[in-house]
């Protein structure tokens, strides 16, 4: 399978820790806390030292749906599928893909899974 | 202090309008604008455009200048997806009230539905996610707010059935407009099994892609008869992708409308006539509870009483909003400030609201918002004889 890219050098230590199975987030150097996607500066105090760290892949489901009409051709055989956002453990919120039976407040882990030529976060129920 | 006024619109039908580019549309809209407004292009010093994806260009604004035979002392495009239209008009008043502009065109229009394929456009339109975390998903715009729906229904107690009674309203709203896209009366059933498109959100659920578009004129002159006096207007941006909303009932909303409220000196009580947006009816809900037209879940409620019926006390896009009169990108969301004038000066024929006081509206509420309840913009408009 193709490297992933990342599209911005700003994620690239999340986009290449998929590619090993790790997740990856940044987590403030000046509060300790976690960041939510990718960021130059801290989301909570400004500050701009933020560091890479790893997370556990615990967490709890924030949102959930079932995708019935994808956007691009190549999603579109996988349809339906389901997609969710979770609160990690460590304190940010990652979207991924989801065993279908999950529904807000499960607790899942964090599992992979190669699809259309890219490694993607899946969440499974604990 | 200097005043802001609307001094005209105009607007091409919403649908399907085959062989027509972008900046035909907008042209259509911009002379209609113009004849409303009762002006000559050489009296229009300012001109605000939207984007068009049908047409990526890096100076839509000028482009449509020497097209349309424009000459203007200023003149650039904006981006903050649907609330677009409501931010050119707030920059607009800001314009004319700091004395830089007289009479600013704002325009948008674009031939997103024939122009390219449904695909390429939903494609296009779900590169609102972030593009390392969440595109990759295969994630679309719907279903971005199928995600935030799914909470605000945990949270709040909403329920799809409540969601559906707003798809329904603005249809039957739409029905009685000659331009809208889809004018086929609805029912609540008919919503509930349609297809679904991102759970809990099905395709009635959900704005149809549209060909169209709208302009205005925001000028310095109120008219002799009855003047439309841009009141008040506020924003909020807490975040650009759903990722990152901290908090599914403070999404910035009621933020914007707080700052809008307070520049025009008046409360949400002195509110006649909603101009909502509503690219999914979450988005509707979602809106009118934030900024506190009706209580946590207490949408429906107020909708079921007539509340936001042309005889309501607070008449909702009785265009039939992004839901069914249509969604063009930028021109959709000024739409609900089209039907706001035009109720406002006792234009709107059959769609006419009648308030309880035999009387035209006083004060009218817009808001918009652009990506996942992202980019916030609210305005407030003033009727004065």
């Amino acid at each position: 399978m193709s490297d992933s890219i990342a599209l911005s050098p700003l994620a690239k230590p999340f986009v290449e820790g998929l590619l090993r199975r790790r997740l990856m987030f940044q987590r403030c150097d000046a509060c300790a806390r976690a960041q939510t996607l990718a960021r130059y500066a801290c989301q909570f105090c400004g500050s701009e030292t933020l560091t890479w760290d790893e997370s556990k892949g615990k967490g709890k489901v924030h949102s959930v749906t079932q995708v019935g009409r994808a956007p691009t051709d190549a999603f579109k055989a996988l349809v339906p599928y389901t997609l969710a956002i979770v609160l990690l453990d460590e304190g940010f919120k990652l979207m991924g893909h989801a065993e279908s039976s999950v529904g807000i407040d499960d607790e899942v882990v964090t599992h992979y899974v190669e699809m259309l030529d890219q490694v993607l976060v899946r969440f499974q129920k604990r | 202090m200097s005043q802001a006024y609307i001094a005209g619109v105009g607007n091409t039908p919403f649908g399907r309008l085959e062989g027509s580019s972008a900046l035909d549309l907008m042209a259509r809209a911009a002379s209609a604008a113009l004849t409303s407004a009762q002006l000559s292009r050489q009296d229009i010093d300012g001109v605000l455009c939207g984007y068009a994806t049908t047409l990526p260009h890096l100076m839509l604004s000028t482009l449509f200048c020497e097209k349309f035979s424009l000459r203007p002392d200023y003149a650039h495009s904006i981006q903050v997806g649907g609330a677009t239209g409501a931010a050119m008009l707030m920059l607009a008043r800001e314009l004319v009230v700091s004395g830089r502009c007289r009479n600013v065109l704002v325009v948008a229009g674009e031939n997103r539905l024939t122009g390219q394929t449904r695909d390429s456009s939903i494609q296009t339109l779900a590169q609102v996610g972030d593009a390392d975390f969440e595109v990759p998903n295969g994630a679309s715009v719907p279903a971005y707010y199928g995600l935030m729906a799914s909470r605000y229904l945990r949270e709040t107690g909403v329920t799809s059935d409540d969601l559906a009674e707003f798809a329904v309203l603005m249809r039957a709203n739409a029905a009685r407009h000659p331009d809208a896209h889809l004018r086929n009366p609805i029912t609540v059933a008919e919503v509930l099994t349609s297809k679904t498109i991102a759970a809990p959100l099905r395709l009635m659920d959900c704005c149809p892609i549209s060909d169209g578009a709208m302009a205005l004129v925001v000028s310095a002159e109120p008219k002799a008869d009855v003047s439309v006096r841009i009141a008040g207007a506020g924003q909020a941006h807490f975040h650009q992708h759903l990722t990152a909303m901290d908090d599914v009932l403070n999404t910035g909303a009621a933020h914007a409308a707080a700052q809008a409220f307070e520049q025009a000196q008046l409360s949400k009580d002195d509110i006649d006539y909603l101009g909502i947006y509503d690219s999914f009816t979450i988005t509707l809900v979602m809106l009118l509870e934030e900024i506190g037209f009706a209580p946590r879940a207490g949408a429906v409620n107020k909708l079921r009483a007539g509340d936001f019926s042309q005889e309501g006390c607070q008449p909702l896009n009785t265009h039939g909003g992004l839901l069914s009169f249509g969604h063009c990108g930028v021109a959709g969301g000024m739409g609900h400030v089209v039907e706001a004038w035009r109720q406002f000066k006792g234009l709107a024929d059959v769609r006419q609201v009648k308030l309880p006081n035999q009387k035209l509206p006083k004060h009218a509420f817009i808001h918009a918002d652009g990506g996942v309840m992202s980019s916030h913009v609210s305005l407030i408009l003033s009727r004065e004889d």
